[in-house]
């Protein structure tokens, strides 16, 4: 580094936060026009939400190692409670209820679940002698940390989430060494039971969106009809897009969503195949960045952690990006960082807070003692 | 990728797991996960460089197709004008309601709305709704025309829970004179599925687009039509209009004159009043048809807004038939008002007029004995047309044989079919031994020439051609009718008669009228103006049925009337034909009416106003009085109205086909009747009696 740009300017990781603020930024630019250029009624709030929720992540990325282990497992347990009581509440009122209230807030303990669920997996996997990862046992209680909060979440029922949280999962156990075999059984398994899962486990409207997104064509007025009018606004945008505040399909409301799951295709329509690329572009260097930290990290707790941290912002940028391009059924995952709503930037914000504090162990005490990173 | 699990060593796998195996698994892993990611952007930047570059023109469109709504505006029709210019057939502003089926979520309930709004009754629901269930989809259904503002406000507001209602301000169809131009104009009605299929022009399905169903609005379809307007506007997913972005005006159609005289043309159609029948006017000179009305008609504004259940089943239940035209598809035997023609037809054959025969009750032609309708005595050529006496027609028919007098008749028209803008014309027949050939595979006999000398047996004509031959026979020239003001006139063609043959004929049918003839009440009421004609009657069924004056209606003989005017300088002919009049005595009242009209429009209202007042209203008045009382007595019990209207005017006219074949039959009855031995008389010759008789 060269000492024009102070050392603590220096030491942020910028390969993250210049594209995260240009996220932001352009996620507040598509959220006016969502709004038929209407600044204050999404776009204000994303910038404050995003303002309070960034010093928020700093606040996580202070913490250090050992308090946070500590904290790993009664934390978990917290948000596991949670979203018991959630459902305990669902039951008593009637009706589904994924959120509980306190004074102005909102907390969703699904979303707060998901990074809780590959903390504690992190944890578990990271203190486990080296010698049990392959052991059967060793499994079950890595299962019971995955299973139990997928459980309640589905009984919600909110599929999104719970593919989300089991994503997590995947992701740290996979890298925490578990044979690979286990996993082409459990994936040849699981394809054997799709087809159960399908007409035993989804509700009527969830088979609906499962159908629809495998022809689309077939209801374009109904269930279809979200998909085609997101594939018209991707489409219809080309090379550089209609303009700013000039999509039609999001201004005249043939797209549905246009601040939340389908803000992709808003944006695609007003600033075309480049706008995607952008987005793209900067989610992949956060990802990256994210990976890099974790294979920087020094200890297994923190590799997995990180690793988990950025697999779950991952599945929402590519469940949501996939969904809008007519890749996967409709389910609603919003796209991190662009779209409008608290509780989805919530989770992904400390996903970063995560990262960042990895990254800050990973500077204090590298891995290999001679090479600074 | 086996390096990444532990697969070798089955039984004790962990004693190879160390921390650098599980760092380097790690490493690797994470490399494939960062490659997942990575494949999952190319894949996700590639999906959308193709939605986005490669198929960016389908998404474009479509996507204009969403913003942009284009609706179409139907045109303005051409007006349909009569010889002076006044409208026969114009637009009137108005507010209609359309559905448009697919559009509809619960087409019943969306209906009982409107039902409700618009004080609809529940045959015009249960009609609608019906349509709805035979309909394409896309095809919108006339709801109801004409409506008040409030009612047009009152479903506009609603809209957004009516959906599929399509409101409009547009143009209907306007006849000022209702029934009277029926059969003449025809009507408009929303293009049917076929026509949509063979033309998928989307204007067709536009709601409140129509297109001509019958005669001459179907005729000048292509000039009447115009060309449609456009609205482009922008609207959002719900449909609500955001901005107009472009407009243009529909183009009306071009106006059609026609040679009618609209005035005429309604007094004709009134003047028949109660009776069943049609009557034809020509200016002999240019051909012009003056007037072609056949009552009882029907009301094309009905037609024209989608009639409903009640009105159908009133005109299709009427013996009278309505619906048919009778001045093109109403054929019937001619009977004496052929005469003058045949005269004409024997001068040409070298008979003098002064040739005469003795008329003792009826004549003798091979070994049998035809009656005449009574004994006239010494008759010659002038006597036989003004007292009609039948034996003269029977001797010199016989004398030049009948294949001269058919040959005539053709060339005064009958048989014949004009080249008219009409859907189409039924020609008749014009028997002669070749044609019966032909037809029946059997000889001409000497009764068939008698039968046909009097214009009965196979003859048939329609009132048209009757005109025509009035025109001809007063002018000696080939008058050739016409419809169109902006036709042409072409110079006819001249018989090869001498002015002294012509004015002999004319004298005589001016006798007939003005002389000691058969038809002295058709005398015009004018000092100046003589009018010369020729009474006829038609036989409708065999005598053993019925003697043709009295009885039922149907049963009762034609009455027919040729006639033109001024007899000895013509200007106007035409006939005059009522169905089941009873006889000739109901058609030259009518005739001597209308040409009273034609030469003082105000002399001949006042013949017509006692009339009415008699009959109980105009035309237009006793059909909706007529209307009314019929639905009252049928009240629900009515049958829906055939899907396409069209269908309804095609049963018409096999009914009158069919007509056409009964009245064949009768003829081929009357030589049974006649094959009982020699014995006199025949039921023709029988007829021939009343007829004249008067």
């Amino acid at each position: 580094m060269s000492g024009i740009v102070p050392a603590p300017v220096a030491r942020q990781p910028w390969m993250m936060l210049f594209p995260l603020f240009g996220l932001i930024g352009f996620g507040a630019l598509i959220l006016t026009s969502a709004a038929a250029g209407d600044f204050d009624q999404y776009a204000k709030g994303h910038l404050l939400r995003f303002a309070i929720l960034f010093a928020m992540a700093v606040v996580i990325s202070r913490f250090n190692k050992p308090t946070v282990q500590m904290l790993t497992y009664p934390g978990y347990i917290g948000v596991l409670l949670l979203l018991m009581a959630v459902e305990a509440m669902g039951q008593v009122q009637g009706g589904s209820q994924r959120w509980l209230e306190a004074g102005p807030i909102r907390i969703q303990p699904s979303e707060l679940m998901k990074p809780a669920a590959v903390l504690a997996l992190a944890h578990y996997y990271g203190g486990l002698p080296v010698g049990m990862v392959p052991n059967f046992r060793a499994l079950i209680p890595a299962g019971a940390i995955i299973l139990l909060p997928i459980a309640f979440v589905l009984l919600q029922p909110d599929l999104g989430t719970s593919l989300a949280i089991a994503f997590g999962g995947f992701v740290v156990m996979f890298l925490a060494g578990l044979p690979l075999r286990w996993f082409l059984v459990a994936g040849a398994a699981g394809l054997a039971l799709l087809p159960v899962a399908f007409f035993v486990g989804l509700q009527e409207y969830q088979q609906k969106r499962v159908l629809t997104f495998l022809d689309p064509e077939n209801d374009p007025l109904g269930d279809g009809y979200q998909i085609t009018q997101s594939k018209i606004a991707i489409g219809s945008g080309g090379l550089f897009g209609k303009g700013f505040n000039e999509g039609s399909q999001s201004h005249l409301n043939y797209l549905p969503e246009p601040h939340t799951d389908f803000v992709f295709a808003t944006m695609a329509e007003e600033w075309g195949f480049a706008g995607g690329l952008f987005i793209l572009f900067c989610f992949g260097l956060i990802l990256f960045w994210g990976l890099k930290v974790a294979s920087n990290a020094a200890d297994r707790f923190s590799k997995l952690l990180a690793a988990g941290m950025t697999a779950t912002i991952f599945f929402y940028i590519a469940i949501n990006l996939l969904m809008v391009m007519g890749f996967a059924p409709v389910v609603g995952i919003p796209l991190p960082f662009i779209s409008h709503g608290g509780s989805s930037m919530m989770t992904n914000m400390i996903c970063i807070g995560v990262l960042m504090m990895v990254h800050r162990w990973n500077r204090k005490a590298p891995k290999t003692g001679l090479i600074a990173s | 990728m086996g390096l990444f699990g532990r697969k070798r060593g089955r039984a004790k796998p962990r004693d190879l797991v160390s921390q650098t195996t599980l760092d380097n698994a790690f490493n690797r892993r994470t490399f494939v996960i960062g490659a997942g990611m990575g494949g999952i952007g190319t894949i996700l930047a590639a999906r959308m460089a193709y939605i986005g570059i490669a198929e960016n023109e389908r998404w474009v469109l479509e996507s204009e197709s969403n913003r942009v709504n284009l609706s179409l505006i139907p045109p303005r029709r051409g007006w349909i004008l009569d010889r002076n210019g006044a409208p026969l057939a114009s637009n009137r502003a108005d507010f209609r309601v359309d559905v448009i089926p697919d559009r509809m979520d619960d087409a019943a309930q969306t209906l009982g709305q409107l039902a409700d709004l618009l004080d609809l009754s529940q045959n015009a629901v249960a009609d609608i709704l019906k349509k709805i269930d035979d309909a394409r989809g896309f095809q919108p259904i006339e709801v109801a025309t004409g409506l008040d503002y409030d009612q047009f406000a009152a479903i506009s507001v609603r809209l957004p829970d009516l959906p599929g209602v399509v409101p409009q301000r547009g143009f209907s169809r306007y006849y000022p004179t209702g029934a009277t131009v029926g059969h003449l104009i025809g009507y408009v009605g929303p293009a049917s599925a076929e026509e949509y299929e063979e033309r998928p022009d989307p204007i067709l399905i536009t709601p409140g687009y129509k297109i001509g169903k019958d005669a001459l609005e179907s005729q000048f379809e292509d000039e009447l039509q115009g060309e449609p307007g456009a609205r482009r506007v922008e609207v959002t997913a719900s449909g609500r209009i955001v901005r107009d972005l472009e407009t243009r005006e529909d183009k009306q159609g071009a106006p059609v004159r026609l040679t009618i005289d609209g005035p005429l043309q309604d007094y004709a159609a009134r003047r028949i009043g109660l009776e069943s029948g049609s009557c034809v006017v020509m200016d002999v000179e240019n051909g012009d048809i003056l007037c072609m009305s056949s009552m009882p008609s029907f009301d094309p504004n009905s037609f024209s807004a989608g009639i409903g259940r009640v009105e159908y089943s009133m005109l299709r239940d009427d013996e009278r038939v309505p619906l048919r035209n009778k001045v093109l598809k109403g054929l019937y035997p001619p009977g004496s008002t052929v005469k003058p023609m045949h005269c004409m037809a024997f001068l040409d054959a070298g008979v003098k007029p002064e040739e005469a025969i003795m008329c003792n009750g009826g004549r003798r032609v091979g070994n049998r004995f035809f009656n005449c309708w009574s004994n006239h005595g010494r008759v010659d050529m002038a006597k036989a047309i003004y007292q009609s006496c039948d034996s003269y027609f029977y001797h010199f028919a016989q004398q030049v044989g009948f294949e001269k007098v058919a040959e005539w008749a053709h060339k005064m028209g009958l048989g014949e079919e004009f080249d008219l803008p009409v859907i189409s014309q039924f020609y008749g027949t014009v028997p002669d031994p070749e044609w019966k050939r032909r037809k029946y595979d059997s000889e001409w006999q000497p009764y068939d020439t008698v039968n046909s000398s009097i214009g009965q047996g196979y003859y048939l004509t329609n009132p048209l051609q009757l005109a025509v031959m009035a025109a001809r026979l007063a002018t000696g020239d080939k008058v050739v009718p016409r419809l169109r003001m902006d036709k042409p006139v072409r110079e006819f063609e001249h018989f090869n008669f001498t002015p002294e043959e012509i004015a002999y004929v004319r004298q005589a049918m001016s006798d007939t009228v003005n002389g000691p003839g058969t038809a002295g009440r058709a005398r015009l009421p004018f000092e100046d103006i003589k009018m010369a004609g020729k009474t006829g009657t038609a036989q409708v069924v065999s005598l053993s049925i019925s003697d043709g004056k009295t009885g039922p209606w149907k049963y009762r003989d034609h009455g027919l009337f040729v006639f033109f005017a001024p007899f000895d300088k013509p200007k106007y002919a035409g006939a005059v034909v009522i169905e089941h009049g009873g006889g000739s005595g109901a058609a030259y009242p009518i005739a001597r009416d209308v040409m009273t009209f034609m030469f003082d429009p105000a002399k001949g209202m006042e013949a017509l106003r006692p009339l009415e007042e008699q009959w109980g209203g105009t035309a237009q008045e006793r059909l909706d009085a007529k209307y009314r009382a019929y639905a009252q007595a049928a009240g629900e019990v009515v049958e829906p109205v055939p899907q396409r209207t069209e269908q309804i005017f095609d049963q018409v006219e096999a009914e009158a086909r069919l007509a056409q074949r009964q009245s064949e039959a009768m003829a081929a009855q009357t030589q049974g009747s006649r094959g009982e031995g020699s014995r006199p008389p025949s039921t023709s010759r029988e007829v021939q009696q009343r007829g004249n008789g008067e």
